[in-house]
């Protein structure tokens, strides 16, 4: 295996958390907490109260609050923040490390560029632009993404795709597409750039994972507006505390104290951990090999209503399979099974391998060896359109229904009216009939079928689950289709499809307000790709396509559609129960904090110490504390993001409420009291 | 708490839930039926209406025309009301010679009654001419009203109407909704509430004041007026503003058991009646009692909390020769007892009325807390006619927003996504209200003009001024008595008060509505998030409580909460 990138990576991997550490105090540059509000009031505060403890130190006031008090809030202020850019370096270190590896391989090349198409010039890789032509052979790197136009070579793309298999590229058709930093195995090919350097998706993909290219989605955005709304009230809300107090008779107000409570109210949990949730969400896309173009893709998968998905490859195995030996006019099935697995023998296509396989399985034949039996085998051609084998004396042919019954009555049989049935039975039901004969009599007829996927109902099911609706995208007849999609379990299909009729559906869902995700892989699907709102590629698609989509499938596996979806989800829903659980912790600070503020004014408000903590300062810095643990807390679940369901919308809610809702609550409460308690045992207060 | 307290209040919820349907069915007629109710009745009017305004009833307007008309409007009528009040001596109907209402009283006033507020600063029958009354306050009652119902309908029909692609993002037009919500529901409801008032003993005459002799031998003065005309209007359009200082637990204004049942009934009647109106706009009813849900929660819970602790002795008199076992009867009238007396309270400030018939002054502190923080929610219990449903519909999106994502998908509501520019819409309707109350509450509680006119000290005196701002910022307009709001400080300050809390707030609704109203409907699937049924309730009471309580805790610490406890420990300020 030429890379381990792909592997999964533990959560707290040593390489990752040394840099993150480290960049966790230098994202402490108010320029960059600027960008996060919450956090930004979170860091202001932490500088009024180092403030005000320099000025204790030099010059106590009578109502100062003790040193180690004032202390220890700003110690813990200031961590506030560094956790919550730790989540992000976190984040980001994932990408980083990935970025670097990557990296790693977009060495300098030289670059064989053709001129006129015949002479050649060796430059640097860097100096090449789109339009140029250059020439690649066997042990060499591919200086640039581009178009094969001459030639076919095995490429190795496992430091793009982290697949060792390699993948034929041709001239011409949908397999044209080479990518810069891959490898030439085999042959000779000509290669058309179709990026100038610093373009081409070896560096778009190291700028994504990195996160430098990182742009807020429009919930997140939505989503911070809502953050730095709450701080804003809740700033109201402290400030006018102040003049309220002096009111009630406190004597002086501790701006350490006032600060302190207006970090625990608002949301610094959800406030710190968002933008590590988004990284993270690309993150996750990453490992499933699944390269998003931006977080505005995933964000969308999430919200995906209908998805369009191709029959082949993504639905069915591709290949028809022997599924049946139907005997007609006398003959039995084991006739009819020998015939058809001596027919089928030499035919090393996947249909021809299966008769065999069945004819074995169902009725015990084994295999034979061609050259053993001494039998010849008649090839498939165009003219004939059957194929077959003699040997002593037998002449077995295996075809189109049409092709054997002419082939039949020139040697002077007869065909029942019984094969015609048998025969459009299979059709109808989605199947390729294939009739057997031997000699001038029909043996009977094989039952090939598009078989599908094993799994693929139940994952349909899933989907239904979630409210997506799947329509299945075929070339197929309607029939076929329909029969497909019944045994597929797919919500509805599109039959006899071409790149117009796909283009139409797509458009037909987004009036109705759906947001549609597909995936495709040929230059003709590049303006549905574009269409749609999630579009992911197949890596081993064209160029075009993959400038279409707004992800890129590194494996090519369009089951993979199901999974970008999921993982869109998680995003969201992690966003979700965070921002509730932060503003369900507020009830909980507020009793540890306001009976601590005016416990001196009015000593009989002490029954609202419902978690008898220690002491005025006990209570304020325990709610402190909890506030900035439980973001360090938080982070695996940030960037694992919380398990999807597909239970409905429903009973999902009901769930994430109790847990995050009433947990976020709860918990709190016996968080600080846990903290007061530790507080008291160490004699700090 | 008695069996026949419960009883009363038991009673109350039923009237109110069985009458949300037919006037839910009724409005929904008038508003947004194909045609409006009793046609050969009210047709002629209104179109007589529209033929002297020159108002053309098929044109439609955008949330930017709707808004300005409002404003227009609402400005121009302010400039009317106070006009009146200072020239109200040389004017008619000034049968007590009473002289010109002075500036800031008359400031205070007119922003009063035109946002729906009714803050009265004044004795009625000792300040305001019967003209004043019924040409500068009384019409207030009816148009400020047709001004709320305006914006309800404009963000109802920006959330629940389906346009074409292309279509025009019209809401409605502003002078049909006012129109109609005066002469379909406002004037016949109140025609109706007027004659079985009246019939009740309330009181509706021109006559001069009377003075009499009471058995006691004292010298007393009985004032007349048109008083049932103005009490079924204050409280169908929980306008709340009284014919007569001491409002509805003066004989005159709420005689019989009956008269006080019907006017509060009459308090929330219309706004429950909203929440099934707006199920009917939305094509699916249960979205509208799914609201009836919440609001109905959270006014058991506020009813409760109040009967419950109003039924407990006053700490401070406890000892004393005084008889407590119906509870605390301070500031109440016998006739009415603590029961009826918390049920008002409550649906006055669950509603943004501000009628009342006892004291929430003299309340045990927690009971006090009770209409306080009614009304700091944001008066959404049911709310007032037209504010309460537009203040829940921002509930929601804020709920929808908060929780929605928990299902894995970004947040929608009725199928249109809502997004950052609603978002920060709705941050900002819910900045101002805070940012109100708690900003003059702090300021008024350290400057000597805002406390020279506050009765008392420590922490009652501290809720007094809170609940001041807040009724004037949620346009309740009733009050924590103990503090003297006919101050120039407080004339003016509550006066801009209000019209912030009002019209600063009603633009970022109609925006909304305008962002809404041409968005793409996804339809309804199984992972929708589902914003009808028990779970959204919950989740709307929730969010609700918090939101609001979060907000105001730290200062109601100080008041009420503080209070309760320093009272039971027996200490008085």
């Amino acid at each position: 295996m030429a890379d381990t990138r792909l592997k999964e990576r533990s959560l707290f991997d040593p390489k990752i958390m040394r840099p993150a550490i480290w960049d966790s105090f230098r994202k402490l540059a108010p320029q960059n907490v600027i960008k996060n509000p919450v956090m930004f009031v979170v860091e202001i505060g932490s500088v009024l109260t180092t403030l005000i403890l320099l000025r204790d130190l030099i010059a106590p006031t009578a109502g100062s609050q003790p040193l180690w008090f004032t202390f220890n809030v700003s110690f813990w202020l200031w961590f506030t923040v560094v956790f919550a850019n730790f989540a992000e370096a976190v984040a980001e270190g994932r990408g980083k490390a990935q970025a670097a590896f990557l990296r790693r391989m977009r060495q300098e090349t030289t670059a064989r560029r053709l001129i006129n198409g015949k002479r050649e010039e060796k430059i640097p890789a860097s100096s090449l632009r789109k339009g140029n032509a250059v020439v690649v052979e066997a042990g060499e790197i591919i200086p640039g993404d581009g178009d094969v136009i001459e030639g076919i070579a095995s490429v190795d793309e496992s430091a793009i795709t982290g697949e060792s298999a390699p993948v034929i590229r041709e001239s011409g058709g949908d397999r044209s597409a080479v990518t810069g930093g891959t490898k030439v195995l085999s042959d000779r090919i000509v290669v058309r750039i179709t990026a100038s350097p610093g373009e081409s998706f070896l560096d778009r993909m190291i700028a994504l994972v990195e996160g430098a290219e990182r742009q807020k989605t429009p919930n997140e955005i939505a989503l911070n507006i809502l953050l730095a709304g709450l701080t804003l009230v809740f700033l109201f809300a402290c400030v006018t505390l102040v003049p309220m107090a002096l009111y009630s008779g406190v004597a002086t107000v501790s701006v350490t104290v006032i600060v302190a409570l207006l970090v625990c109210l608002i949301p610094t949990t959800i406030g710190g951990l968002l933008s590590a949730i988004g990284i993270a969400g690309i993150d996750r896309l990453l490992r499933k090999n699944v390269l998003a173009m931006s977080g505005r893709a995933v964000e969308a998968a999430g919200d995906v209503d209908t998805l369009l998905l191709d029959k082949t490859g993504t639905i069915t195995l591709g290949n028809r399979m022997a599924t049946d030996f139907i005997p007609v006019d006398g003959a039995t099935a084991e006739m009819l099974a020998d015939a058809a697995q001596l027919a089928s023998l030499a035919d090393e296509t996947p249909e021809g391998r299966s008769i065999v396989v069945l004819a074995k399985e169902k009725y015990g034949l084994r295999g034979r060896e061609v050259t053993e039996i001494g039998a010849r085998f008649i090839p498939f051609s165009a003219q004939t359109r059957m194929s077959g084998c003699d040997m002593d004396g037998r002449a077995i042919r295996k075809g189109a229904a049409e092709a054997i019954s002419a082939h039949v009555q020139a040697l002077g049989g007869t065909v029942s009216s019984h094969i015609d049935g048998v025969v459009h039975g299979i059709s109808d039901t989605g199947g390729t009939p294939l009739v057997v004969s031997e000699g001038n009599k029909v043996l009977g007829v094989i039952h090939l079928k598009d078989v599908v996927k094993g799994g693929i109902k139940e994952r349909f099911a899933r989907f239904r689950a979630m409210g997506i609706r799947t329509v299945m995208i075929t070339g197929d007849n309607p029939r076929t289709a329909a029969a497909i999609a019944r045994e597929a379990g797919v919500d509805d299909f599109l039959a006899e499809a071409t790149p117009e009729a796909k283009m139409r559906l797509i458009k037909d869902e987004q009036t109705k307000g759906k947001l549609v995700a597909m995936t495709g892989d040929g230059t003709n699907d590049a303006p549905a790709l574009a269409q749609a709102d999630v579009g992911v590629a197949m890596n081993t698609g064209t160029q075009a396509a993959k400038e279409a989509g707004n992800m890129v499938d590194l494996d090519s596996n369009p089951t993979k559609l199901l999974e970008v979806v999921e993982i869109g989800k998680q995003m969201l829903m992690t966003r979700g129960v965070l921002t509730t659980f932060s503003i369900a912790n507020d009830v909980a600070k507020y009793f540890a904090i306001i009976p601590a503020m005016f416990m001196s004014v009015y000593p009989e408000i002490a029954p609202l110490n419902i978690m008898h903590l220690a002491s005025p300062q006990s209570a304020i810095l325990s709610a402190v504390i909890f506030n900035a643990l439980i973001i360090m807390l938080l982070i695996p679940l940030a960037l694992r993001g919380v398990q999807y369901r597909p239970i409905g919308a429903g009973p999902l809610l009901a769930r994430s409420l109790v847990i995050y809702g009433v947990g976020g609550v709860i918990a709190p409460f016996i968080g600080i009291k846990l903290i007061d308690l530790v507080l008291e045992a160490v004699g700090l207060v | 708490m008695t069996t026949i307290g419960w009883i009363q209040i038991l009673l109350f919820s039923i009237v109110i839930f069985a009458v949300t349907k037919p006037i839910g069915i009724y409005m929904f007629r008038i508003f947004e039926g194909d045609r409006q109710p009793l046609p050969r009745l009210f047709g002629p009017i209104e179109r007589l209406i529209y033929r002297l305004c020159g108002v053309d009833p098929k044109e439609q307007q955008d949330w930017k025309q709707y808004a300005l008309a409002m404003l227009l409007f609402s400005g121009i009528t302010l400039l009317v009301t106070y006009a009146i009040e200072r020239l109200q001596h040389v004017l008619p109907l000034n049968p007590a010679k009473l002289g010109p209402v002075p500036a800031d009283l008359a400031f205070g006033t007119a922003s009063s009654f035109t946002t729906n507020t009714n803050w009265q600063a004044y004795g009625g029958e000792s300040t305001m001419s019967y003209l004043t009354q019924m040409a500068g306050l009384a019409w207030h009652n009816f148009i400020s009203v047709g001004v709320g119902i305006g914006v309800m309908l404009v963000i109802a029909r920006g959330l629940t109407y389906r346009l074409q692609p292309g279509a025009p993002k019209t809401i409605g037009n502003f002078w049909v909704d006012l129109n109609r919500s005066v002469i379909y529901l406002l004037i016949p409801f109140s025609v109706v509430m007027v004659l079985v008032l009246v019939s009740q003993g309330v009181l509706q005459n021109f006559s001069s004041y009377i003075e009499l002799t009471t058995l006691e031998g004292v010298k007393q003065t009985l004032a007349m007026g048109p008083t049932a005309s103005q009490v079924a209007i204050k409280q169908l359009g929980t306008n709340g503003g009284g014919f007569f200082n001491v409002n509805s637990a003066h004989p005159f204004e709420g005689g019989t058991p009956l008269a006080n049942f019907l006017e509060m009934v009459a308090i929330l009647a219309i706004p429950a009646a909203q929440t099934y109106m707006y199920g009917l706009m939305a094509r699916d009813t249960k979205q509208g009692w799914t609201l009836f849900g919440a609001m109905a929660i959270l006014f058991f819970m506020g009813v409760t909390t109040a009967y419950y602790f109003e039924t407990k002795p006053n700490p401070v008199t406890q000892g004393l020769a005084v008889d407590q076992t119906a509870g605390n009867m301070e500031g109440k009238e016998v006739r009415y007892g603590v029961a009826n007396s918390v049920t008002w309270a409550t649906a006055t400030t669950d509603a943004s009325n501000g009628s009342v018939n006892s004291m929430h002054d003299s309340f045990n502190p927690l009971a006090g807390l009770v209409p306080l923080v009614n009304i700091q929610l944001g008066e959404v219990i049911f709310g007032g006619v037209g504010a309460g449903l537009y203040g829940m519909a921002i509930f929601v999106l804020l709920s929808v927003f908060i929780a929605g994502l928990m299902v894995g998908r970004t947040p929608e509501y009725l199928g249109k996504k809502i997004e950052s520019r609603e978002v920060k819409l709705a941050m900002l309707y819910v900045l101002i209200f805070p940012l109100l109350i708690l900003y003059l509450s702090a300021w008024s509680s350290v400057t000597p003009y805002g406390l020279s006119s506050l009765n008392n000290a420590g922490p009652h005196g501290l809720s007094e001024i809170l609940y001041a701002f807040s009724s004037a910022a949620g346009n309740n307009g009733s009050a924590f008595a103990g503090l003297n709001a006919n101050t120039p400080w407080y004339n003016i300050a509550q006066g801009l008060t209000m019209l912030a809390g009002r019209f600063l707030m009603i633009i970022p609704v109609l925006a909304i509505a305008g962002c809404m109203v041409g968005k793409k409907a996804v339809p309804e699937s199984l992972g929708t998030f589902p914003t009808n049924g028990t779970l959204f309730v919950v989740l709307l009471v929730g969010v609700i409580i918090i939101v609001g309580a979060l907000t105001f805790f730290p200062a109601l610490a100080l008041g009420p909460i503080v209070e309760h406890f320093v009272a039971l420990a027996g200490k008085v300020y």
